[in-house]
């Protein structure tokens, strides 16, 4: 990712009613070629995830004989099999483990990061400026580079296949963005504030707890949207730390294999892949407001 | 049963990570003696970011870079010999140039369509502006892995004379043609997989383009259509000058993430047919091969086109530093 994400802007959530700044005249002359253009572009970027969820919930025979589109001649025959399947053959034991490694991976970063960052912003000691430096650059180095060495550490260490692996190295690779927003994001808080808690006779880590905590929340929620979003996402790790046994294997790998092994039963593809992502869609139009607001005030992971 | 260990690992996790802050400030607070708590104080605060940091990237960079030195398995130094491998190997020469499509094409298709909807976006009632951007950004929120099955879906083959249950054949038949395996076809394959790419992160590129587009100040835009200036001449020459540093940040972001990029060709295609690409084949030579050496130069080489990207990144923190 890039450190900074252009000039920021104050009107950055969508929802903001504001429609009519930066915009030409309204819809006028041009403005039926305006709207003939974008319903093509939203109908082409909407049309796979109608064809993913619709044919989740037909029949196999129906799934295998004909387009998910001829379902508008039979509009009644539904069914929930292709569920039940894929969720008896795996996927329901792994959405809960996708669960118990997004959870604490999320959650780690976010208070390791808070802490490093609070240090950063308001502590004074030696090397602040080049460890935060370093930070910075590591921003962007491509986390395949600790595979190969952290399997072999792992594996000496015994600890490959366990949750605690894939929570350390999440919040490992998370961590560089997590301390560069919050950083900047607890720096701007008013000085005043900081002091008037040290002059009440608060220690740093008082104040960080009940003073920096409480304010920093908007930074902390919308990183915590990424993270979150981004480790139940994720192959790779999971792939690599984790492994496929039936007991640690997560909803990304579970589907991998399943397109694996059952590459043309579209019937449990469509629904294995929808239930991948019923969470990230729920976080996704609850909190798609933070969301916006994260992506604007900082850009994303890298 | 299945849920109470999940439940039980989550609060293990959590706890641990707050137990953990709380020893360290307790002993900093109550066992060293006074004038060294001061030092100490800061390294309670980030001494575990730096040295989860430190243990899973910086060593691992320099332990990879010693490796791909090393044989396959990491026991003893064979010079250059990875590097030499990976420079005569057809293959590879084949899976960087497919890096390379990849990294003149993605960026700059979704930054496109990002901006186009963007400014179309713009001109609509806030209502509707406000259902098209999201229906463009939700795959945002969908893994690689789950798009790569939806698109598996529209690019799904079946013999002639089957019923074709993918769109794209569906549509291409009923034109009168053969149906096609497109993913099999070397001449085009690596695009369909970077549409994959695309649909994900147009989304993205729209949302920091379009909040750029709204700071633009009317009245520049006033002034150009004061002047005569039409609606494309004001775009090309007025706004899009203004969001340039937008443009450059949305692309290079992207241009990263497609160097990573793994998991779509590993589920469509496992890098069969001319697909492969660096990130995809490091999995093959350190998974599949056992080839520890090889994976590292692979490593290596995603390093080295990173640094520029590093370099400028700091150069502009300094910048911000220097104008605070």
């Amino acid at each position: 990712m890039s450190a900074n994400a252009a000039p920021a802007p104050d009107t950055e959530e969508w929802s903001d009613t504001d429609a009519t700044s930066g915009g030409g005249p309204r819809p006028g002359a041009g403005g039926w070629i305006v709207r003939i253009a974008l319903a093509v572009i939203v109908l082409v970027w909407t049309i796979p995830t109608i064809g993913l969820l619709v044919s989740s919930f037909r029949p196999e025979a129906a799934v295998r004989t004909s387009g998910w589109w001829s379902q508008i001649t039979t509009p009644l025959d539904w069914t929930l099999e292709n569920y039940a399947t894929v969720l008896d053959g795996g996927m329901g034991a792994a959405f809960v483990n996708s669960l118990a490694v997004s959870i604490p991976a999320t959650v780690i970063p976010i208070l390791a990061a808070a802490f490093a960052a609070y240090a950063f912003a308001w502590m004074e000691f030696r090397g602040r400026e080049v460890m935060f430096v370093v930070f910075v650059a590591l921003l962007v180095v491509p986390l395949q580079v600790a595979l190969v060495p952290m399997l072999r550490m792992y594996s000496s260490l015994g600890i490959t296949g366990t949750f605690l692996a894939v929570w350390l190295a999440h919040t490992a690779f998370g961590m560089p963005l997590a301390v560069y927003l919050f950083r900047n994001y607890m720096g701007s808080l008013p000085r005043e504030v900081i002091e008037s808690a040290k002059v009440d006779g608060a220690g740093h880590f008082q104040t960080f707890w009940r003073l920096i905590i409480p304010l920093s929340v908007p930074a902390l929620a919308a990183y915590a949207i990424f993270q979150f979003l981004w480790v139940w996402n994720d192959l790779l790790v999971a792939l690599v730390f984790l492994g496929g046994s039936p007991d640690v294997q997560v909803v990304t790998l579970n589907l991998a294999s399943l397109l694996g092994s059952q590459g043309q039963a579209w019937h449990l593809l469509t629904a294995g892949a929808f239930i991948t992502m019923t969470v990230p869609l729920i976080v996704f139009f609850s909190l798609q407001r933070y969301f916006v607001r994260g992506l604007t005030a900082g850009s994303v992971k890298g | 049963m299945k849920l109470l260990t999940a439940l039980f690992a989550i609060v293990v996790g959590v706890g641990g990570t707050v137990a953990l802050f709380y020893g360290l400030n307790y002993l900093v607070e109550h066992t060293l003696p006074q004038r060294m708590r001061d030092t100490a104080r800061p390294w309670v605060f980030i001494g575990p970011a730096i040295l989860i940091v430190g243990l899973y990237l910086l060593f691992p960079a320099l332990d990879t870079i010693r490796r791909s030195f090393m044989d396959a398995r990491s026991t003893s130094f064979v010079g250059s010999k990875n590097y030499e491998y990976l420079v005569t190997d057809p293959g590879t020469r084949e899976t960087i140039w497919n890096n390379v499509l990849w990294i003149l094409v993605v960026p700059a298709v979704s930054v496109a369509v990002g901006l186009a909807v963007a400014v179309l976006a713009d001109k609509l009632r806030p209502k509707w502006e406000n259902t098209a951007k999201s229906l463009i950004f939700l795959p945002m929120a969908i893994s690689f892995v789950g798009a790569s099955t939806i698109w598996g879906f529209i690019y799904a083959w079946r013999a002639q004379g089957q019923p074709q249950i993918g769109i794209l054949n569906a549509i291409w038949t009923q034109l009168g043609n053969e149906p096609v395996a497109w993913l099999d076809q070397q001449q085009y394959n690596d695009f369909l997989l970077m549409v994959i790419m695309i649909w994900l992160q147009a989304g993205f590129a729209m949302v920091l383009l379009s909040a750029a587009i709204k700071n633009v100040p009317d009245d520049t835009i006033e002034a150009a259509r004061i002047d005569g200036a039409t609606e494309v001449q004001i775009f090309w020459r007025v706004v899009v000058p203004q969001i340039r540093s937008t443009i450059v940040v949305v692309g290079t972001t992207i241009l990263i993430l497609v160097l990573k990029v793994f998991d779509i060709v590993l589920v469509m295609t496992g890098g069969r047919n001319g697909t492969d690409v660096v990130a995809h084949r490091f999995i093959t030579e350190m998974i599949n091969n056992r080839q520890l050496g090889r994976a590292s130069v692979l490593v290596v080489f995603l390093i080295v086109v990173t640094i520029p990207f590093m370099i400028s990144n700091i150069r502009r923190f300094r910048e911000q530093e220097s104008a605070r």
